[in-house]
């Protein structure tokens, strides 16, 4: 009996794309990326990006809050202070490239671990609403609905109103503003799975709800809420940083792109750069984030993008048909 | 129709309650709210007489109870910090709100229907791809720092506008702008997408067939067919509108709802805060059932069924 659970249990695992597949279907996919330029750049600079954020600091951590007052505002592309200060200096003389390193660091760590807190917690609740159904699937709607509702940045800024702004703070906030789009993917698909055969089957062996919705129907829908996901990351940057430009977001000391940008406000007349740069980074951060997201789609729904299919792949495509 | 829309309404109602509900627990969610209302620096004195006046003593549900009877009286409690009833204190400001939601909302539709459409008829030639990168780029760039540059070029360099505050039209350029960047970058690939499902279509074929011209075959026939997903998904978006107001507000001095919350959450005057959460939540409430109506009217198959 055991193993004959096994056996379904580890047949119906299986995404929609079965096993032996999926391998060829990653390697597809970076055959595919090196020869596309667009979302190769974009993944090139990302990359590069994550790499110089995540090592850099702890070498740059305390040169970057090195207050200079005689860099106070100076402007960039000089070398004559050294490299520190190519980008300028900030409001305070802090050097602007050791600060935007930082601060991208920040960015991006709160960027990954607020979507990776809604996607787990949010697929996780609308799955269990999906496949439960009855009363806990409307309340859990209805919710959802109630977040949905009101603008996320309002949320956003009365919960950090009644709770004190902190990184924790933030990152929850953000992952409670995005946990819609979540529960309503998940849901979408358990609905769906659930009336699927191999799940009869797994009931019919005496699997117990949870066993189903974990073994069986979370692997299914794991692939969707991870393209989700993907397209989030560029959404919560942006919405991270005006959070943090608005002063409820990060607190200085601590300092993030937003704060960066928000510093340089009242210095926008004499020093653009300050306001300049850290928005620009922000820019390029999500518009590689999107590009690579919407590529990744295109790699399985080829009508969808415009960006990386070519009229003659098209006409390739209709004449083996 | 009509009972599609009730039913429509009927939730959205219960939306709306939720959203008063979620409103009284968050106050309450670090205990007494005495330091939300109260300045900062209030003594525990004060903290105490607040409590017994206005009763945050007594049991919880008996607190909720009044709450939402002040709630059906439209009885948000009065601004600390600006000293009139906190309802009045948005409701004041919020045409100032609406109607530039509106103005950037409307030019957006616009500005994507055309772009939109230019790229479905070329689909995947160098204008579509040359259109779908520029929408992305469109909601890649945060809205603050995008108000902030053009400041920077247009009214600091330029000189062609003011930095901020309401005169005459210039004045709206940027703010209007702003508002108008995630919009467009979204709806114009939502039109696109349309538009090249609707020109795939048997009636657009046919009518090709029968020989109409190109530009009537696009606006007349597909656009029209097209303007469902359009209209629900600028709906959707509208409520994004006041995230966008909230910046306009901060960056620009611009009355309205958006400087009001952001000067309730600075002075900490909860009450403002209330108040302007259930106003919004409101305004998107009433504009969800607008969005139904008008799909009525784009779409005579929902008003039979």
């Amino acid at each position: 009996m055991n193993m004959a659970q096994e056996l379904v249990a580890g047949a119906t695992t299986a995404p929609p794309v079965d096993p032996g597949r999926r391998g060829s279907g990653r390697r597809r996919r970076t055959r595919l990326l090196l020869r596309s330029p667009l979302p190769l750049t974009a993944a090139i600079v990302l990359v590069a990006i994550m790499l110089v954020s995540l090592i850099a600091p702890a070498f740059i951590a305390d040169a970057a809050q090195r207050q200079d007052l005689t860099q106070r505002l100076s402007p960039p592309f000089q070398l004559s202070d050294g490299f520190a200060f190519v980008l300028g200096g900030d409001t305070l003389g802090r050097p602007m490239l050791l600060q935007l390193v930082v601060a991208t660091k920040t960015s991006l760590l709160i960027a990954a671990l607020s979507v990776g807190l809604s996607a787990l917690v949010g697929s996780a609740i609308g799955l269990i609403s999906g496949y439960t159904g009855g009363w806990v699937d409307a309340l859990i709607m209805r919710l959802s609905d109630i977040i949905h509702t009101l603008p996320s940045l309002l949320l956003a800024l009365v919960i950090l109103y009644v709770l004190s702004p902190s990184i924790t703070n933030l990152i929850v906030v953000l992952a409670l503003t995005r946990l819609p789009i979540y529960m309503r993917v998940a849901r979408a698909q358990a609905l769906e799975i659930r009336e699927r055969v191999f799940v009869e089957a797994s009931k019919a062996l005496g699997s117990r709800p949870w066993r189903i919705m974990l073994r069986d129907i979370r692997p299914m829908v794991a692939p969707t809420v991870l393209t989700v996901a993907m397209l989030e990351v560029a959404n919560v940057i942006l919405q991270a940083a005006g959070l943090s430009f608005l002063g409820v977001g990060l607190q200085r000391p601590d300092v993030d792109l937003g704060i960066m940008v928000a510093s340089g406000r009242e210095y926008l007349s004499e020093a653009w750069f300050v306001t300049f740069f850290p928005g620009l980074l922000v820019v390029v951060i999500a518009l590689a984030a999107n590009i690579l997201s919407n590529w990744l789609r295109a790699v399985d729904d080829p009508g969808q993008s415009a960006l990386f299919v070519s009229r003659k792949s098209l006409r390739d495509e209709e004449v083996s048909r | 129709m009509l009972i599609f829309l009730s039913r429509r309404l009927v939730s959205s109602v219960i939306a709306l309650v939720g959203v008063v509900v979620v409103v009284f627990f968050l106050g309450r969610l670090t205990g007494s709210p005495a330091h939300l209302y109260l300045p900062q620096g209030a003594s525990q004195e004060m903290a105490d007489n607040f409590n017994r006046t206005h009763g945050f003593n007594d049991p919880l549900w008996q607190q909720f109870i009044r709450f939402v009877g002040d709630v059906a009286h439209l009885d948000f409690g009065t601004s600390i910090w600006q000293q009139r009833p906190a309802l009045t204190a948005v409701t004041s400001v919020f045409p100032q709100t609406l109607l530039l939601a509106v103005v950037a909302m409307t030019l957006s539709i616009a500005v994507a229907a055309v772009l939109g459409c230019l790229a479905a008829a070329r689909r995947f030639g160098p204008v579509d791809k040359l259109i779908t990168f520029g929408s992305l780029a469109c909601a890649s760039i945060p809205d603050f720092w995008f108000a902030l540059v053009g400041v920077l070029f247009l009214a600091v360099h330029l000189g062609v506008v003011p930095t901020s505050g309401q005169s005459d039209l210039s004045s709206w350029i940027l703010p209007v702008a702003t508002l108008m960047l995630a919009p467009v970058g979204v709806l114009t690939q939502v039109v696109r997408g349309a538009m090249i499902e609707a020109l795939g279509s048997g009636y657009v074929q046919s009518a090709r067939a029968r020989g109409l011209a190109h530009r009537r075959l696009v606006y007349r026939h597909a656009l029209r067919n097209a303007a469902l997903p359009i209209i629900s998904v600028a709906g959707d978006r509208a409520a994004g509108l006041v995230n966008g107001a909230v910046i306009v507000g901060t960056v620009f001095a611009w009355p309205g709802i958006g400087t009001v919350m952001v000067d309730a959450v600075l002075n900490r005057d909860f009450a403002v805060i209330q108040a302007g959460v259930f106003v919004i939540g409101l305004g998107i409430v009433l504009l969800n059932v607008l969005v139904d109506l008008t799909y009525a009217v784009a779409d005579p198959r929902v008003r039979v069924s």
